[in-house]
């Protein structure tokens, strides 16, 4: 697994990292998910799990949804999961995660061990996870940026209404 | 966690409840009060946050706003809620702390493991009867069952309709319980230290027996009308006193009274004189009126608890009842189920009988409007009776899903369902003819254009023999409210979309539910296994009921609608020119007056044109009720009257506001079914699930965001339906 060597944050310890990912993760239960469908990116909040190893991340989704459609033509994804808390201190203090791989829905003998990963970390979507409409989906994680401390921050203005 | 009535003290009046608080404090002045414990809110709130049932019932709760909900729906939801109780044990270390206490302190001893809710009995709500409580109750493993039962009951279809005013959070909720000894009176009553309609008066009410048997409502009592000031009797109404609860083994039982005993009241004058000595001792020791629950052990008074009388309540003017008659009692239902069944049904059929055989045509212009009237007349009639009788009835359905639930516990709450499926249901007969009719079209296609042939066939006339029988018995097809014309023309073009496609059939009951039948009455002890098997019976009759009697009253309606029909037919005639649909008044008024003038009706609204093109904002995913599991995806076909069901088409996905009995025929067509109504246990879940259709409830936004020709899905395991428009990207 390659850690993003450009961050700001230099992390020498690959194992320091891997320990900050692990209870970074175990502490969020949503992400962010970026799909792509025709160039256009769509993004969505998902309840997300990461496992042991760190090189997969599950989520799950209805398959009429339009995440399932867009991953099932592109299975390229991007997933977000930061610390912040809607505070100015998160600029210093926040840290974010960036997870690149591939979606594909688990199936098969793959499937139940991250089934049973997923609840418990949500048990309460265990029947929205049971619906056989549901399909549990396995990131397989290429790489992960870490960005902590932000550097700079840039404002952005909406254009005026027409 | 878990505290003895001798330590309750102020500060932990918020923990324990009013209920255990007042007992705790008769207790330590010395008044007559069966020994008690009190487990916490605390043991309820650990209960919650470490099983996680805090952000499952959160997660239930938010699914659709509140007030947007049909009482249907909140019953469905407090179902599901109350599963989670029952599947959810008390986790190890909980369970431990108060075990240990409670085993030493009642061992297995009979118990009554009771609700004590904060607010509960406080002088600004009365919540009684609202939350469960259970008697008799033996040994530790037992009485935590009954406690995580009490703690469910916060969650019931009754205590959601209380409490919404305060707001349902799941975080804010709160239940403490109380564990008393069981003291097993021979007579029991309840006091009103005040009569509500009378302040002058105290109100006394008595049963032989325990008490279970008056709160419940199941036994008659014994009424006295006390003058508080000379504490004389004024009144005293006996009651019929056949039946009184009485322990029966692990439960209490409704059983016949010995005849001795149903002659004279339950309690003598002395013991009226203790009762009423001890209601206003209490209420002296609160400071306000009080309603005490007692009972007469070994010819001792014992209190078995005592909370302030509500001012705005009482038996003449009680909002309470409403909410408590919700859940009509087990007898009650099958009282009403004989009924339904022997008398109102059998009633309507020689109605609609008889009004058939009535030839309209000889009637003269005068008879005839009096006809319209009559026929009109009869339709109110068992209309009202519909609201009254029949629709009260589906409580049987629901009845028996809670008994389900409570014995089987299994993982989908609405597994009842299954053992309910009666393929003899009269709207899948109906189907069935339907079936036939359509599978003789596909053999010889020309029947639609020469069944009504001068010189008929064999065929054609077999073929208008069962036109004229389903007429005859089913009634118009597409009767609108007052409107029944289309007829053979109508019918023949559904047959014909029937006989283009393969159509689905009634599953009827599906293959488990003689596994599941008796697994559920393997249940029951010995002595319970009839109780097991009534309440079976009653929940299947009502299934059926709630389908037929549509089809009764709709068979009534098509009477009248007919007879307008020919009125309407004869004015036409007569002023040789097509006069609209005028109504039945103008109908009746142009009968009797030739010199009248009909108004032609007011064009039907039309549903307002098709939302303004480019539209900013449209939904994608609307969220309903899972009503029948599976996945469907089709073009809509929004029905808004019966009329437009001729139109459907094979593999298009129904949405309607709900289905209507009378419009059942479709649905072999249907690929998916979507209702604005809401509810699992409505027509249209339960005719879903009879033709294995996917089908999504309560979703009332449904007709503002999809038209006619729509692609939408409809998923039925998750409530899901998915509005597949295409808009550009970006």
């Amino acid at each position: 697994m390659a850690w993003s060597e450009n961050s700001q944050d230099v992390q020498v310890d690959p194992a320091a990292m891997r320990a900050f990912l692990t209870e970074l993760f175990a502490s969020q239960k949503l992400a962010i998910l970026a799909t792509v469908r025709e160039q256009q990116p769509f993004t969505n909040l998902v309840a997300f799990a990461a496992t042991n190893d760190l090189k997969h991340l599950v989520f799950a989704t209805p398959r009429a949804t339009r995440k399932f459609v867009n991953l099932s033509k592109n299975p390229k994804i991007a997933m977000t999961i930061d610390n912040r808390q809607n505070v100015t201190a998160d600029f210093s203090d926040a840290a974010a995660v960036m997870a690149i791989g591939k979606a594909v829905e688990a199936t098969g003998p793959e499937k139940e061990p991250l089934l049973q990963l997923y609840l418990a970390k949500h048990p309460e979507l265990e029947a929205f996870v049971s619906a056989p409409s549901c399909a549990l989906i396995d990131v397989r994680v290429a790489k992960y940026d870490i960005v902590r401390r932000f550097q700079n921050v840039v404002e952005l203005r909406m254009p005026p209404s027409p | 966690m878990i505290l003895s009535i001798a330590d309750i003290r102020k500060e932990h009046k918020t923990r324990v409840g009013g209920k255990a608080f007042a007992l705790a404090e008769m207790f330590q002045n010395g008044m007559p009060v069966p020994f008690a414990m009190c487990i916490t809110t605390d043991a309820y709130a650990a209960y919650l946050g470490h099983t996680g049932l805090q952000e499952r019932i959160a997660l239930e709760l938010h699914r659709k706003r509140f007030e947007d909900m049909r009482w249907e729906e909140l019953w469905d939801m407090a179902l599901r809620i109350q599963n989670m109780f029952l599947k959810t044990p008390i986790p190890a270390d909980l369970k431990q702390e108060i075990e240990d206490p409670l085993a030493s302190a009642f061992s297995s001893k009979p118990t009554a493991v009771r609700s004590s809710a904060p607010g509960e009995d406080s002088a600004a709500a009365s919540f009684a009867g609202l939350h469960e409580s259970y008697v008799n109750i033996k040994g530790p493993e037992a009485i935590l069952e009954h406690v995580k039962l009490v703690w469910a009951s916060l969650w019931s279809d009754r205590a959601l309709l209380y409490r919404q005013e305060v707001g349902l959070d799941v975080k804010k909720s709160a239940m403490a319980v109380v564990l008393q000894e069981m003291v097993f009176g021979d007579r029991s009553g309840v006091a009103f230290g005040k009569n509500p309609t009378d302040a002058a008066q105290a109100v006394i009410e008595a049963v032989h027996g325990l008490n279970q048997g008056l709160v419940d409502g199941m036994v008659e009592p014994d009424r006295w009308i006390i003058d508080r000031k000379t504490r004389k009797t004024i009144s005293h109404q006996p009651a019929q006193r056949d039946e009184a609860m009485f322990p029966a083994g692990k439960r209490v039982r409704l059983q016949p009274l010995p005849p001795a005993r149903r002659m004279r009241p339950p309690v003598n004058d002395n013991e009226i004189a203790q009762v009423v000595a001890l209601v206003l001792q209490a209420e002296t020791f609160f400071g306000s009126p009080q309603d005490v629950e007692w009972t007469f052990f070994d010819d001792r008074l014992h209190v078995l608890q005592s909370r302030p009388i509500t001012t705005t309540t009482g038996p003449g003017d009680d909002e309470r009842s409403w909410y408590l008659s919700l859940h009509r009692s087990f007898e009650n239902l099958k009282a009403l189920r004989t009924r339904i069944e022997e008398t109102l049904l059998p009633a309507m059929d020689n109605e609609a009988q008889g009004l058939s055989q009535q030839p309209l045509e000889k009637l003269s212009d005068i008879d005839l409007a009096e006809e319209i009237q009559h026929r009109s007349d009869i339709y109110e009639k068992w209309s009202k009776t519909y609201w009254d009788e029949f629709i009260p009835m589906a409580h049987g359905m629901r009845l028996f899903g809670e008994v389900y639930n409570r014995m089987v516990r299994p993982d989908d709450p609405y597994e009842f369902m299954r053992l309910l499926g009666a393929s003899d249901m009269l709207s899948v007969r109906r189907n069935n003819m339907l079936a036939e009719m359509a599978s003789a079209i596909r053999k010889h296609p020309d029947l639609a254009a020469t069944w009504d042939r001068d010189t008929p066939s064999a065929e054609q006339a077999a073929f208008r023999r069962d036109l004229d029988d389903y007429l005859e018995r089913f009634g118009d097809l597409a009767c609108g409210k007052d409107q029944c014309r289309q007829g053979h023309e109508g019918l023949i073009r559904l047959l014909q979309e029937m006989a283009a496609h393969e159509t689905a059939v009634s599953s009827g009951p599906t293959a488990d539910a003689g596994v599941l039948t008796k697994a559920f009455l393997d249940r029951f002890t010995t002595d319970d296994r009839p109780f097991g098997d009534e309440v079976l019976a009653l929940g299947r009759a009502s299934y059926q009921l709630r389908d037929d009697d549509n089809i009764y009253l709709s068979r009534i309606r098509s009477q009248m609608t007919g007879a307008l029909d020919e009125g309407r037919h004869r004015i036409e005639k007569r002023f040789s020119a097509a006069t609209g649909q005028p109504a039945a008044e103008d109908v009746i008024a142009a009968l009797k007056d030739p010199a009248y003038i009909p108004k032609p009706s007011q064009p039907v609204a039309q549903a307002p044109e098709s939302r303004p093109q480019g539209r900013l904002m449209k939904a994608r995913q609307l969220t309903g009720q899972p009503a029948g599991p599976g996945i469907a995806k089709g073009k809509a076909r929004v029905v808004e009257n019966t009329s437009q069901l001729n139109d459907f088409k094979a593999g298009e996905v129904l949405v309607c506001d709900a289905l209507d009995p009378t419009m059942t025929f479709v649905v072999p067509l249907a690929a998916g079914i979507v209702e604005r109504r809401g509810g699992m246990l409505i027509h249209g879940a339960i005719i879903a699930r009879e033709y294995g259709l996917p089908c999504v409830t309560g979703v009332p936004e449904v007709t503002d965001h999809v038209t006619t020709g729509d692609t939408i899905s409809v998923d039925g395991y998750l409530g899901i339906v998915t509005i597949h428009a295409d808009p550009p990207i970006a």
